[in-house]
């Protein structure tokens, strides 16, 4: 098993604390979700989106930038094809999501989990992952918490209630709305570095991002960050990482390596070797 | 009531949850080697940092060109990060950057990014 080679690692937080972090982060992306989705129901309804049309996007697709961006497209006359094609291209990212919670979901049943897949937004995938790390275990409740109660709910709400009636406020983006989704981001990457090597995963991942983004376009620029982010990342040596802190640690290498098979589940905190 | 674009919905699905499926529904995506695994570990934060500095860094001008932008809105994330970081808390956080823009616009410092 792992060897104490030193650092002082973050111990890892109980189910039930997390679980309290959780709702608090929850609550932010819901006021997110209301927001865009409310933005998003208003530009739809500027476009010549029914109500029906409009909540369906919300429900069927549950892509917000894919969302605003088919509402631009159909606004402007392109054609099905390509609406569907850049939709593919703008939603590649999850392709990352699903592989980095694949192997902490791996003991869920599959039709529960084609389910979680509809509802894998940026949002659910921050909230669920950051949760599963701070316990070191998968907890499912959590992913289904951030995925429907702060983010599908609230985000089709608000569709519905922008589409109906937005027409009465003007500017939105006014009131900082448009600050949201950013912010909300940018806090949850805060709780997802725990040691060196995601600090430099972020920082490149920013990086890449808004040069390939000003090279290309911005889905083009969100995709590279979260490539190349990583890859670049890993240029810390395990040594420097604190990837070799105790077991049971979320800086564990051995934790990271198969999540969640080593942890006692209990709602005790622990901070100590668990193998 | 026109329902004509619940078809694009549906196909627009199609185009976006094999995405989202194949990590969670492949077999041995557990069983993947060490390396995929720790490079799968930093995507959290390397994609959630390019959603973030993207959306503040890069707006699209009318012609669709993307063009680098500096204004209020990366003091706001600045800010978010800071409190996110030292009070361990999203909504503090994300109350203060809607504060910071809300009121550089309203005060008429700030423009909103087209």
């Amino acid at each position: 098993m792992a060897a104490d080679l030193g650092g002082q690692a973050e111990p890892l937080m109980s189910v039930a604390e997390s679980r309290r972090r959780l709702i608090v982060e929850s609550l932010g992306i819901a006021a997110s979700a209301m927001g865009f989705g409310f933005v998003y129901g208003l530009s739809a309804r500027e476009a010549g989106f029914s109500p029906i049309e409009a909540i369906a996007m919300s429900t069927i697709v549950f892509a917000g930038a894919a969302q605003f961006a088919a509402v631009g497209y159909v606004a402007g006359g392109l054609a099905w094809p390509g609406v569907v094609v850049l939709t593919a291209l703008l939603n590649a990212r999850h392709l990352l999501y699903s592989a980095a919670l694949g192997p902490w979901l791996r003991d869920v049943p599959r039709p529960r989990k084609a389910v979680m897949a509809h509802l894998l937004t940026d949002e659910a995938f921050a909230l669920a992952i950051g949760h599963f790390r701070r316990i070191g275990a998968t907890d499912e409740w959590g992913f289904w918490l951030g995925a429907v109660v702060s983010t599908f709910i609230p985000w089709n709400v608000a569709s519905l209630a922008g589409v109906l009636v937005g027409g009465s406020i003007p500017e939105p983006s006014r009131f900082g709305i448009d600050i949201i989704f950013p912010a909300a981001m940018i806090g949850l990457a805060v709780g997802l570095i725990t040691g060196r090597r995601e600090l430099l995963a972020a920082i490149a991942g920013a990086g890449v991002g808004v040069i390939a983004a000003l090279a290309t376009s911005p889905a083009i620029g969100i995709v590279a960050g979260g490539l190349l982010g990583p890859a670049i990342g890993l240029l810390v040596p395990a040594r420097v990482a604190r990837e070799t802190a105790p077991l049971g640690t979320p800086s564990s290498a051995e934790l990271y390596a198969r999540p969640g098979t080593h942890i006692v589940k209990d709602d005790t905190r622990s901070g100590t070797d668990a193998g | 009531m026109s329902t004509q674009l619940v078809a694009l919905a549906v196909l627009m699905f199609f185009a976006t949850y094999p995405w989202r499926a194949v990590g969670l529904l492949a077999p041995g995506m557990d069983r993947l080697p060490r390396a995929a695994l720790d490079y799968l570990q930093l995507v959290g934060p390397a994609i959630l940092a390019a959603l973030a500095a993207v959306n503040v860094m890069v707006v699209v001008d009318d012609a669709g060109a993307p063009r680098f932008h500096i204004g209020v809105e990366w003091v706001a994330l600045i800010a978010c990060l800071a409190i996110v970081r030292w009070r361990r808390n999203l909504l503090y956080g994300l109350v203060a950057a809607i504060a910071i823009v809300a009121l550089t616009r309203a005060a008429g410092l700030a423009a909103i990014p087209t």
